[in-house]
C-alpha cells in the first residue's frame, strides 16, 4: 500500500524568496497514476521532489501511508525516483545500476541478485546487463531507470519527465509499458510532464499546476470536459476563447453578447449575472462547419483564412465576421475540404461550451504559459 | 579592424598558414620545452657510473631520492584527505564567508614557497610561534617540517582541482543513490566518489609533482634531513657533477615512471563498493558527524595551513617601526641592495617567461583541445606536455643547465634561466587554456565559419572571448610559479640571483642550533612578496569573479 498525503505545502528558493509550491494540498491514492502537469517552472518538478524528500518543504507536511514524512530522509522514504536526465551512475553497467538499491541496503547477494534478474527481464533488458550507461539508447536508460527503481523495492514511484528526453516514436511506446508496469506491479505512480498529451494517455487523475499551485485535480475525462479554469480549459486540450457579455440568464441557458452584437447561447451550468464580462471557451473539435452563410444557432459567419492538414484532422482558421478568429478541426476524411476565402458558418452547441468570468489581469496573461 | 588583423584573418584561411603556427607550436615544445631536460643529462650519462662505483655516496643519494618520492606520496595522500572536505564545504555549503574561504585557501598556493618555509619556521619552531607556548622548540627543522611545508603549498592544489570537479558533478547521481536507498555516506562512497575518481587521481597527481620538484623552502627548513632536493642542491654547491648527474636522472626517470604508472593504472583502480553496512553509515551520516567532519576541516584549514602560512607576516610587523620599512624604501643596507635589483630581476624573468609561453602555448593548447593532428598525437602531446610538472625542479634546471651551455656557442646566464623558467611554467598555462578551450562548444566556431568569419576571426571574436578569463588565471598562475621557483634557477645560475634564492641565502643565515632567528628584513622581504601576491590574487578574483565557467 501506498497513498500520499501532501497537506498545505509551500517551498520558496533563494535570498529572494521565489515561491516555487504554494500552498499545495494534494492526495495520491494507492495504486493510482496520478500525472502532475503544466507549463515549465510551474513547480511541479520541485513538488515531486519534495515527495522524494531531495529537498524539504518551509511549511506543511507530506505523508506517505499517513507517516508524516518531515523527518523522514529520502532513502528511508521507500520511493522511487526515475530522473529525467535518468542518472544512471556512468561507473557502473546495467546489472550493478539495477542491483545498486539491493546491495546498498545490505540484502544478501543472491535475493540482490534474483532481483535484479527479474526487473532487468521484466524491462526486457536482461541481455544488456554488462553494457555501460554510455553503449545504451535513450528508450533503454529510460528502462534501466525505472528497473533500478522497481529492484529498490519502490512501492511508490516518481517519474520526473522520464520521457522528455525521447523522440516522438519510442516515447508513445513507452508511455504505454510503464503505464501497464505500474498497473501490473500495483504501484502508485506519480509522473511529471509538460506534455498534456501524455498525461491524458496514461493518468488515472491529473493535476494540473500553474505558479506554484494546482488547479485542478480530476480524471483526463473531467478535465477535459469540465475545466473549471481558462488556463486549464488551454492546456488541457485546445480552445477558442471568445470575449463577451452576459446579457440574460435564463432557465439553465445563458445569453451571451460577443462582440459586435452577435447573440450565442451557453449551456453551461455555472451561475452568471447579467452584464458580467466573460470568456466563451469553446474547442476547436466541438465546433461545426457549413458552406455558405446561414443563419443558424449560435452560428458565427466568417472565411476560412488558412487550412493545415494534420494528418488525422484538418485544422482552419475562420476569420468571423465580428472579427473574433477561430479554430475549427475536423476529420480529414469527413468530406470535401474547404479551401481558403470560402464562406462559412461556424456553429456548437450550448452543452459543449464553458463560460468563465473575465480575468482581471486580462485573458492573455491568465493564458500565459510562463 | 587594424590592417595587421585584417591580414592574419584573410591568411588563416590558408590551410599551410594554419599548419605553419601549429608545427611552430610543436617545434617551441619539442625543441625548448621537451628535449633540453632529457637530453642535458643524458650528455653527462658517463657520470652515472662514478656514483655506483661509490657505494655510500650511491646509498645517500638513492637515500635521499627515496625520501623525496616518500614524502611526495604521503603529501599527495594528506592532502586527498584534507582537500576534499574543504573543497567539499566550498562547493556545497551554504555559508556566506565561502567566498572568502575560497579565496583564503588559494594563498598557500600564490605565495612564493621560500616565504612559505620561513613562515613555517618561525610559526612551529622559534619562540616568535607557538613554539613559544611550550618553552622550546615544538617541530625542529627536519622531515616532520618539510611534509608539513609540502602540505600547506599543496592543499590549495587539491582544494581547486576537487572544487572544480564538484561543481561540475551531477548531483542527480547522488539524489538517486538516496532515493534507492544509500545513506548519505554510502551514496559518497559508492557513487560520488568513484565518479570523482579521475579527479582525485589528478589532484593526488599535481600535489605529488609539486611536491616533488620544491627544492628552495625545503632546503630552509629541511635540517638534516635530505631529499633529493637537497641532495642536488647541497652537491651543486660542493661542485660535485656526478652526484648530481646520478640523482637527476634517476628522480626523472622515476617521476616519469610513476606517472605513466598512475595514467595506465589510476582509471583501473575501483574503490571498493560491495560490503555495506547501512547502520554504519547512517551513524556517519547524521549532524554530529557531520559538524565534526566540519569542525576537523576547519581546524586543519585555519591552523595548519593557512595561520603558519602567513604567521611571516608578524615579523614583518615590527620591520614596519624599527626603521626597517625606511631602509627597505632607501635600499639601506647590505640586504635591501641586494633585495630590489633581485625582486627586479624577478619580475623580469617572470614577464618574459610569461609571455614567450602566452605566445608560444597558444598552438599547443588549441592543438590539444581540438584534437588538430587527430586523437592519438593530441593525446600524446596532451600527456607529454606534463614533463616538466612531475620532473623535480632542480632536477630540472640542472638537466636544463648541461643542455644549453653544452652548446658551441655557449648561453648566457639570464637567458639560461629565462629558459627554466619558460620550461617550468610553461604545462600551467597550455593545460588550463587547453581544458577551457575543449569546453567551448565546437559548433559556436562552425556557426561563426557558417557566417563568413575565417579562422584567425572565428578565434578573435569567439573562442578568445569565452576563454579569456582562462587565459588570464593561467598567465597569473605561470607568472607567480616563475615568481617563486629556485630549485631550477639555483641549478642554471652562478650569479644572479632571483628574489627566492637570495631570501634562501639569508633564511639559512637565520637558522641555529638554537632555532630560527627573526630577522626585520627578512620578515618584510618576505612581507612584500606576500603583499604582492595577494594583490596579484585579488585582481585576478575581481576579473574572474562568476565568469569563470571558461
Amino acid at each position: 500500500m501506498s497513498d500520499v498525503r501532501v497537506v498545505a505545502v509551500t517551498k520558496t528558493f533563494g535570498e529572494r524568496k521565489i515561491v516555487a509550491v504554494d500552498d499545495v494540498s494534494l492526495e495520491v491514492h494507492d495504486k493510482e497514476y496520478l500525472s502532475l502537469v503544466g507549463p515549465s517552472g510551474c513547480g511541479k518538478t520541485t513538488l515531486l521532489r519534495l515527495i522524494a524528500g531531495l529537498i524539504q518543504p518551509d511549511k506543511g507536511e507530506i505523508y506517505i501511508d499517513d507517516v508524516p514524512m518531515s523527518k523522514v530522509p529520502p532513502e528511508d522514504r521507500g520511493v522511487g525516483f526515475v530522473f529525467q536526465t535518468y542518472a544512471l551512475f556512468p561507473h557502473m553497467d546495467v546489472w550493478h545500476n539495477v542491483t545498486y538499491g539491493p546491495r546498498i541496503k545490505a540484502l544478501d547477494e543472491k535475493n540482490a541478485a534474483a532481483l535484479g534478474r527479474e526487473t532487468l527481464e521484466m524491462m526486457r533488458l536482461y541481455e544488456r546487463s554488462d553494457a555501460y550507461p554510455n553503449e545504451l539508447s535513450g528508450g533503454m536508460m529510460q528502462r534501466v531507470a525505472v528497473a533500478r527503481a522497481l529492484a529498490a523495492g519502490a512501492k511508490l514511484l516518481l517519474l520526473d519527465e522520464p520521457l522528455g528526453a525521447l523522440d516522438a516514436k519510442i516515447r508513445n511506446e513507452l508511455r504505454y509499458d510503464i503505464r501497464r508496469l505500474v498497473k501490473d506491479l500495483e504501484l502508485t505512480a506519480i509522473h511529471v510532464t509538460h506534455d498534456q498529451a501524455e498525461a491524458m494517455a496514461i493518468s488515472d487523475r491529473i493535476a494540473v499546476m500553474r505558479k506554484g499551485k494546482i488547479l485542478q485535480v480530476g480524471t483526463p475525462t473531467e478535465l477535459y470536459m469540465n475545466p473549471e479554469h481558462l488556463f486549464v480549459a488551454n492546456f488541457i486540450g485546445e480552445s477558442n476563447f471568445l470575449e463577451g457579455q452576459v446579457a440574460e440568464v435564463e432557465g439553465g441557458l445563458t445569453e451571451i453578447r460577443l462582440r459586435g452584437n452577435l447573440i450565442v447561447y451557453s449551456a453551461n451550468a455555472r451561475a452568471r449575472q447579467k452584464d458580467e464580462r466573460i470568456v466563451l471557451a469553446v474547442r476547436p473539435e466541438a465546433l461545426r462547419m457549413q458552406r455558405g452563410l446561414k443563419k443558424t444557432q449560435n452560428g458565427l459567419l466568417g472565411r476560412v483564412k488558412d487550412v493545415t492538414f494534420e494528418g488525422t484532422v484538418t485544422r482552419y482558421e475562420i476569420s468571423v465576421k465580428n472579427g473574433d478568429k477561430v479554430i475549427v478541426t475536423m476529420p480529414s476524411l469527413a468530406g470535401e475540404p474547404y479551401s481558403v476565402d470560402e464562406e462559412v458558418t461556424v456553429s456548437f452547441e450550448p452543452e459543449k461550451s464553458h463560460i468563465f468570468p473575465y480575468p482581471p489581469r486580462g485573458l492573455m496573461d491568465e493564458l500565459k504559459l510562463e | 579592424m587594424t590592417r595587421i588583423t585584417k591580414f592574419l584573418d584573410k591568411i588563416s584561411s590558408k590551410p599551410i598558414a594554419r599548419y605553419a603556427v601549429y608545427v611552430l607550436g610543436i617545434l617551441f615544445f619539442i625543441i625548448i620545452i621537451l628535449i633540453p631536460p632529457i637530453l642535458g643529462i643524458t650528455l653527462k650519462l658517463n657520470l652515472f657510473l662514478t656514483v655506483v662505483n661509490d657505494p655510500p655516496l650511491m646509498s645517500k643519494a638513492l637515500s635521499a631520492i627515496f625520501n623525496s618520492f616518500a614524502v611526495a606520496t604521503f603529501v599527495g595522500l594528506i592532502d586527498l584527505a584534507a582537500g576534499t572536505p574543504t573543497a567539499w564545504f566550498i562547493a556545497r555549503g551554504k555559508s556566506r564567508w565561502l567566498n572568502v574561504i575560497d579565496t583564503l585557501a588559494d594563498l598557500p598556493f600564490i605565495i612564493p614557497t621560500v616565504a612559505l618555509g620561513y613562515s613555517l619556521l618561525l610559526f612551529w619552531n622559534s619562540s616568535y610561534g607557538i613554539s613559544g607556548l611550550f618553552g622550546g622548540s615544538l617541530i625542529s627543522p627536519g622531515w616532520i617540517l618539510v611534509i608539513l611545508l609540502h602540505f600547506v603549498f599543496s592543499f590549495p592544489i587539491v582544494v581547486r582541482v576537487m572544487v572544480g570537479a564538484l561543481l561540475d558533478y551531477q548531483y542527480a547521481y547522488e539524489e538517486a543513490a538516496r532515493t534507492l536507498g544509500a545513506h548519505p555516506v554510502g551514496a559518497e562512497r559508492t557513487v560520488t566518489f568513484p565518479i570523482l575518481k579521475p579527479s582525485m587521481i589528478g589532484a593526488f597527481v599535481l600535489a605529488f609533482a609539486r611536491s616533488l620538484s620544491e627544492t628552495g623552502a625545503t632546503i630552509v627548513v629541511a635540517g638534516t634531513f635530505e631529499n633529493g632536493a637537497v641532495f642536488i642542491q647541497t652537491e651543486k654547491s660542493l661542485g660535485n657533477l656526478a652526484p648530481l648527474v646520478f640523482a637527476s636522472s634517476i628522480m626523472i626517470l622515476v617521476a616519469i615512471v610513476i606517472f605513466a604508472m598512475i595514467q595506465i593504472f589510476g582509471s583501473r583502480f575501483k574503490i571498493p563498493i560491495k560490503r555495506v553496512s547501512p547502520s554504519f553509515e547512517k551513524r556517519l551520516s547524521g549532524r554530529g558527524a557531520a559538524s565534526s567532519r566540519d569542525g576537523v576541516t576547519f581546524f586543519v584549514f585555519f591552523f595548519i595551513v593557512l595561520i603558519p602560512a602567513l604567521f611571516v607576516l608578524v615579523s614583518a610587523f615590527p620591520a614596519l617601526v624599527d626603521g626597517t620599512l625606511s631602509n627597505a624604501l632607501t635600499a639601506k643596507g647590505v640586504f635591501w641592495q641586494q633585495y630590489w635589483p633581485s625582486l627586479a630581476l624577478s619580475l623580469f624573468i617572470g614577464f618574459v617567461a610569461t609571455l614567450v609561453n602566452v605566445i608560444a602555448g597558444l598552438p599547443m593548447a588549441i592543438l590539444i583541445a581540438r584534437k588538430r593532428l587527430g586523437k592519438t598525437v593530441s593525446s600524446v602531446f596532451d600527456v607529454l606536455v606534463n614533463i616538466p610538472i612531475i620532473v623535480p625542479s632542480v632536477a630540472l634546471g640542472f638537466s636544463l643547465g648541461l643542455f644549453w651551455t653544452g652548446l658551441p656557442l655557449g648561453i648566457p646566464e639570464l637567458l639560461l634561466i629565462i629558459l627554466a623558467h619558460i620550461s617550468i611554467t610553461y604545462p600551467y598555462f597550455v593545460k588550463s587554456l587547453s581544458a577551457a578551450i575543449s569546453r567551448v562548444d565546437l559548433e559556436l566556431e562552425n556557426a561563426a565559419r557558417m557566417l563568413g568569419a575565417k579562422p584567425f576571426a572565428v578565434f578573435r571574436t569567439i573562442v578568445l572571448p569565452l576563454v579569456k578569463y582562462s587565459f588570464f588565471a593561467g598567465a597569473v598562475i605561470m607568472f607567480t610559479r616563475s615568481m617563486s621557483e629556485t630549485g631550477a634557477t639555483t641549478a642554471v645560475s652562478t650569479t644572479l640571483k632571483t628574489v627566492p634564492v637570495l631570501l634562501v641565502y639569508y633564511i639559512r643565515q637565520l637558522i641555529t642550533s638554537k632555532g630560527v632567528g627573526m630577522s626585520s628584513d627578512v620578515g618584510l622581504g618576505c612581507g612584500f612578496l606576500i603583499l604582492f601576491s595577494i594583490l596579484i590574487l585579488l585582481v585576478l578574483r575581481l576579473v574572474i569573479r562568476g565568469r569563470a565557467r571558461y
